[in-house]
């Protein structure tokens, strides 16, 4: 379920390791255990907590500045847990090419602090220059496969290895999608040899504001290239209609019904690095340790029962 | 080679044009699912687009908030966001433009020093991003012969930054952002602010008179001798030996030549 660095020969031009940090590089498979997102307010509870998480994960544009406190934080964390980069604007579901400095910057960030996962959303943010701040949604078509492709390809073509892609939460479709998001990212995934984040609120999100079953969207789902699992909290409002309409919001814990839709994922697949999110009004530390113990706890069950036997029931 | 735009070229450029405009339509290929609309729909990435970025600036621009009040100033953002989104993904580096903007917004004209507090504001961001390089160490000057001295040029560290307000910006700054409640402040009191980041933490200093001159002329690229011809126009209090010992204690400069190097 891990994936494996991709072979681009690139590994000469990396610079020299600092050596302090107690994990390795990406090489080194990351443990199915829960992690948490990073936030600077949390730095000191993180390093004092004696039962520490699985790992942390954190945005990488807000790493991009040339130095000051946030590079400090992270080099901290990242001396004593595995790393996540998680990148937000990439803008990989666009049509127009990526970035080459932002994809300067991104390959900047890996090599400096070799981070065990990277990902980015399966979105768009940028257009004509102009950024937007948020994970636009995109039609689905041959058209905009081909886009994403190529961008895959540039983007795991410069850090030298192999991405994860976040499938989106989303609150439109497209009159001119030709193709269904499943099979989107399988193709995708064929195409490109990416692997999967897979983000089981957005699923549960989409899946109620779209009215398709979240089950079957996952028995669809390419679940054999997962690297990663993301959890978030949602917030409900209505549509024009007056029916729910769930926003992905990362400001709340993750609601039951996600827990419950996680908890078949991992019976199903058995453990895989679980994240959870929490981006605004942000809740004291101990609060968001429980999440992820929460999540560490399904991980465990599964991790014994797969000791005795079972095997990937669900794939592709 | 002119060709006409791909599909979702147009499906992008028209999601892009109605998100920031609240009176365009939304895309025409946008709809909800098996028939439903898509009005509210739309309007959560309109919402999400507007607000994170109202929030950014609320963010990075705290004490103007605290002095203009939630709503004048979620107002104001409002219309600078739709008028100046974002041209680049970093969004610490947004809002450069906002200080100007502030300037001819009717509803703060009746705070005609605010515009100075958020130059100070953005300035101190700058820094707490720059990079970490070590300032320049006083042992720097006495390698210099001394007839070399008044030739001096000094390049800024990147963490600099100084503006100088016909308006009192550095109490008005730090009374906002650092104190609980706020005393009297004569805002007409012009002040030169100097910003800089010698280790970790940014620090804001409301310079001494003819020090902004000095510090101005420096940062410029004057030799030594110039800006202290500078600041001694300035102020007849201005003193070179305590503007010197200012360039060290901030940390505001990277590095020193001579003419003859």
């Amino acid at each position: 379920m891990t994936p494996t660095s991709l072979n681009h020969g690139a590994s000469a031009a990396r610079p020299p390791a600092a050596g302090t940090f107690r994990f390795a590089a990406h090489t080194a498979r990351i443990p199915a255990l829960a992690g948490v997102g990073f936030k600077h307010t949390h730095l000191d509870a993180i390093l004092a907590d004696p039962d520490p998480v699985g790992f942390v994960e954190v945005h990488a544009e807000n790493y991009m500045g040339d130095g000051g406190f946030p590079h400090r934080a992270l080099e901290r964390v990242r001396q004593d847990f595995p790393l996540s980069l998680h990148g937000v604007c990439m803008s990989i579901g666009g049509p127009q090419p990526l970035s080459e400095d932002h994809l300067a910057r991104f390959k900047a960030l890996v090599d400096r602090y070799e981070p065990a996962l990277v990902s980015e959303h399966l979105a768009w943010s940028t257009h004509d220059e102009v950024f937007m701040n948020d994970l636009l949604p995109l039609p689905y078509t041959e058209e905009t496969l081909n886009h994403v492709c190529s961008h895959i390809d540039r983007m795991q073509d410069v850090i030298g290895r192999q991405m994860l892609l976040e499938n989106p939460s989303t609150y439109v479709v497209f009159e001119n999608s030709t193709l269904n998001e499943t099979d989107f990212i399988r193709e995708i995934v064929r195409r490109t040899g990416c692997g999967l984040l897979l983000d089981v609120n957005n699923v549960f999100v989409s899946a109620t504001n779209h009215g398709f079953s979240p089950m079957s969207y996952l028995m669809d789902y390419p679940m054999e290239h997962v690297g990663e699992i993301h959890l978030a909290g949602h917030a409900v409002q209505e549509d024009d209609e007056g029916e729910p309409l769930l926003i992905d919001s990362h400001d709340a814990p993750v609601a039951d019904s996600v827990w419950d839709l996680y908890s078949i994922v991992i019976r199903q697949s058995g453990p895989i690095p679980t994240l959870v999110e929490w981006d605004s009004d942000l809740p004291d530390w101990p609060i968001l340790r429980a999440e992820a113990a929460a999540a560490d706890r399904i991980l465990d069950e599964a991790a014994h029962s797969f000791l005795m036997g079972k095997s990937h029931a669900v794939g592709a | 080679m002119q060709s006409a735009p791909e599909k979702s070229d147009l499906n992008a450029a028209g999601f892009r044009a109605a998100i920031l405009d609240p009176v365009r339509e939304k895309p025409a290929t946008v709809e909800g699912p098996r028939g439903k609309q898509a009005v509210k729909r739309f309007n959560v990435y309109r919402n999400n687009v507007t607000v994170s970025l109202i929030n950014a600036l609320a963010d990075i621009f705290p004490a103007v908030m605290r002095i203009t009040g939630e709503t004048l100033f979620r107002d104001m953002a409002r219309e600078f966001v739709r008028a100046h989104p974002p041209v680049s993904p970093l969004l610490f580096l947004y809002g450069h433009d906002f200080p100007a903007f502030i300037e001819h917004f009717e509803h703060a004209r009746r705070m005609p020093y605010l515009a100075d507090v958020a130059r100070v504001e953005r300035a101190w961001l700058t820094a707490y991003h720059a990079a970490d390089l070590e300032p320049l160490d006083p042992q720097a000057l006495a390698k210099i012969a001394p007839e070399d001295l008044e030739g001096a040029m000094f390049k800024p560290h990147p963490a600099t930054g100084l503006i100088r307000s016909p308006y009192a910006a550095f109490d008005i700054f730090d009374a906002n952002r650092n104190r609980e409640t706020i005393g009297r402040i004569d805002v007409t009191r012009p002040q030169d602010v100097l910003v800089t980041r010698p280790g970790m933490d940014v620090t804001v200093t409301g310079l001494p008179q003819g020090h902004g001159a000095f510090f101005a002329s420096l940062i410029a690229g004057d030799c030594l001798g110039d800006a202290a011809e500078a600041g001694a126009r300035a102020s007849s209090a201005f003193d070179i030996n305590e503007a010197i010992g200012g360039m060290f204690a901030t940390g505001a400069f990277l590095s020193v030549t001579t003419e003859q190097t």
